[in-house]
This record gives C-alpha cells, structure tokens and sequence, in this order.
C-alpha cells in the first residue's frame, strides 16, 4: 500500500514537472515563422546553399586534407574560428572593409594551391584558413547587418562549417587510391578556373 | 612513391552512369531562384552549344588518355584554367586576334595528334593544350550573356568543360585494346577533318 502512494506521488511529480517544463522555456530562437526557418538555421542553410561561400569551404577543406591531420585540424578551428570572429566584427562595424572582388581572389589562390597539391606546413594552411575565414566571415556580418538579420545567423554559419570542414577534409584525407587524391586536385584546378573567370566578370 | 593506378572498368561504368544521369536531367521547375538556375543552366550548356569547342575538348581527353599518366590527367587539368585565362580576357575586353582560326586550328592539330597517336614530351603536349585553351576561352568570355549570376554561370561553364575532357578520357579506355586503338586514331581522324572544315568557314 505504501509502495503504491510512492508510485502514485512520484507519477505526480513528473506530471508536475513536465506542466512546468512547459511554461518555462522562453520562446526558442532558432526558430522564427515569419522566414520559415530562422536566424540559425538560415545561417546554416546560407553556407549549404550559397556556392560563394560554400565553394571557398570546400577548397579549404580539399587544401587541408591533402595536407594530413595536423592541417586539418587547424583548419577546422582556425577557418570556423576566424570565420566566426570576423563576421561578428563585421556585423558591428557594418561596412565592407575589402572589395567583393577579393572573394574570387580567394577562389583563385585556393584552387590554385589544390591543384598543385605542394606540401604545405600546418602553420601556413592554418594562416590560409584564417585569412580565408576573416575575409568571408566579415562580409558575412556586415551582409547580415545590412539585410538588418539577427547576429545568431553568425552561430549557424559557423556550426556548418564546422561540420562541412570536419566531413570534406577527413574524406579527403581519408583517400588512399591515387586517382582519386588526382581527382581532387582537378576539382582544385576547376576551384581557380571559377576564380578566374569571376575575377574578370567583376573587373570587366 | 606510389604507382599510378589507371581506375578500374568499374569506376568508368560508374562515372558514364553519372555523366548520362546529368546529361538526361531535365530543369526542375520546382525552382522559385529563376535567375541563379538560368545562370548555372546557361553556363553549363555553354560550352557544349557549339561542336568546335566540343571536339576540341573531347579530342584533349583522347590524347591524354593516348598518352597515359600523368598527361591523362594534367591535359584536363591544363585546359580549364587556361580557358579561363582566355576568358577572363574575353570579359575585360582585350582583343584576340584570329579566335575562329585558333579554334579552328585547335580541332585539327589535337585531331592530328590523336590519330598520329603522337606522343611528344608532356611539357610540349601541355604547352599545345594550354595555347589553343586560351582561344577558346576567349571566345567563351566574350560571348557571355548580361544578366546571368556570375557565379553560377562560371561553375556550370568550367563543370562542362570538365566533364567534356571526361567524357574523352572515358572514351579514351578503349585504348587498352588494339582494335580501340585503331577506333581512337580513326576518331582524332574525323575530329581533325572536322577542324579543317571549321577553318574553311572561319577564312570563307
């Protein structure tokens, strides 16, 4: 009899507090009707969607992995991380600092360090994917600041390009088959063909 | 140092299915994006919408499977980023002289080439590449329709050149047998009677 009022109390109980859970949240701010998906997932689905920034990711990525783990890794936190920097200082200050044509800059030299597939120290792929992050990350915040969006935009970009990072350079890293590596060194050069041509549209 | 494994009859089975799976892809009209599709649409289409062009980089593959590693992969990679060397050219206006004669010429000497089934130092065979590349991209670059997304466009644009090479270095695997070999000169054949045709309209 005892046992049961025990059961009874404690169903109670978590009765009790699934009711409260339910009124304490503060409205979740991943999510937003109005656009649909909101801030943060707009964030990730601008990285997935948007082969501006998309593209230099994987041509980072493909650079680091045929690089080893140590390159990598660093461009796993050194790309998301100065991305993420970057586009908060850009979202507070506003304004473009670099001309848009330095995007295809980007593509131009990572494509280009792909497609010859030179060893390169973790140090140096490491300042390349911060020069890359700061670049793109600060027109991202200043993009956002623009289109007046919220900063939280900025935590989705991020977290996917943790995860695109992460995925691409461990695949690449992972090839073993010596075509296959070949095969990533034209997609490189295909990388800076697409720079190039980008460059003259924007210079032309 | 490790060997250069040519790719198993698999990975070409594979590799055509997908070719013919992006060839016969019809345009989603579920796109809401009208302008980013006809970018990437158009851009892709580009180059195959004239056959010069179209040998020309077909005929690249062939030789450079004629030739085997590392040309095989070096030609495809060559002609992309001198392509959109050309065209980047092309869209800041500066002038080539004799372009339909270069393309022209392109078609008849790597036709030539394949089906002497010449096979010259690669320095030599990357040289021809890159030379005749620059006319056709030239021609490529000033040719671009206003209003496409940039982007977009020079993805789709180098995407299909790519895949062009492909198709002739997919081609090009009958060159393990000495019937495909016979099948493959007789094909540079055509390629460079199709060239001198080319050359004719290009001078009439």
């Amino acid at each position: 009899m005892r046992m049961r009022v025990s059961i009874a109390a404690k169903s109670c109980g978590v009765a009790l507090g699934v009711v409260a859970t339910t009124f304490l949240p503060s409205p979740a701010e991943a999510h937003l009707v109005t656009t649909g998906l909101g801030p943060l997932y707009d964030g990730i689905s601008h990285v997935l969607l948007s082969p501006d920034d998309l593209l230099p990711i994987l041509a980072m990525s493909m650079l680091a992995g045929l690089n080893g783990p140590a390159a990598g890794r660093r461009t796993l936190f050194g790309l998301t991380g100065a991305w993420l920097l970057s586009g908060v200082a850009g979202y507070l200050f506003g304004q473009a600092l670099l001309p848009g044509t330095m995007t295809c800059v980007s593509f131009l030299v990572l494509g280009a360090l792909t497609a010859a597939d030179r060893r390169l120290s973790p140090a140096v792929v490491l300042g390349i994917a911060v020069a890359v992050g700061l670049l793109h990350g600060w027109l991202n915040g200043t993009g956002i600041a623009a289109v007046q969006r919220e900063a939280l935009g900025l935590a989705g970009i991020g977290s996917a390009i943790f995860v695109v990072v992460a995925l691409a350079s461990g695949f690449v890293m992972s090839l073993r088959i010596v075509w296959m590596r070949i095969a990533v060194r034209v997609a490189g050069s295909w990388v800076a063909a697409i720079g190039l041509l980008m460059l003259g549209w924007s210079l032309g | 140092m490790k060997r250069f494994h040519f790719p198993s009859l698999h990975a070409y089975e594979a590799l055509l299915a997908l070719l013919m799976l992006f060839a016969s892809a019809l345009p989603a009209f579920a796109h809401v994006q009208q302008g980013q599709a006809q970018g990437f649409l158009t851009g892709l289409s580009h180059p195959i919408s004239g056959l010069d062009h179209v040998l020309a980089m077909i005929a690249v593959g062939l030789w450079g499977a004629q030739l085997g590693p590392p040309a095989v992969w070096l030609l495809p990679v060559t002609f992309p980023m001198m392509m959109a060397f050309g065209g980047f050219f092309g869209l800041l206006g500066i002038p080539l002289p004799g372009v339909e004669v270069g393309i022209a010429l392109s078609a008849v000497l790597l036709g030539l080439m394949v089906a002497r089934e010449a096979k010259p130092p690669l320095i030599v065979a990357g040289v021809i590449v890159a030379f005749f590349a620059v006319f056709h991209g030239h021609a490529h670059g000033t040719e671009l329709p206003p209003g496409q997304s940039a982007l977009l466009y020079s993805i789709g644009f180098v995407i299909a050149t790519g895949c062009l090479h492909g198709v002739g270095v997919a081609i090009g695997v009958v060159h393990k047998w000495p019937a495909g070999r016979v099948a493959l000169r007789f094909s540079g054949a055509v390629v460079a009677l199709a060239g001198a045709g080319f050359l004719w309209s290009a001078f009439a």
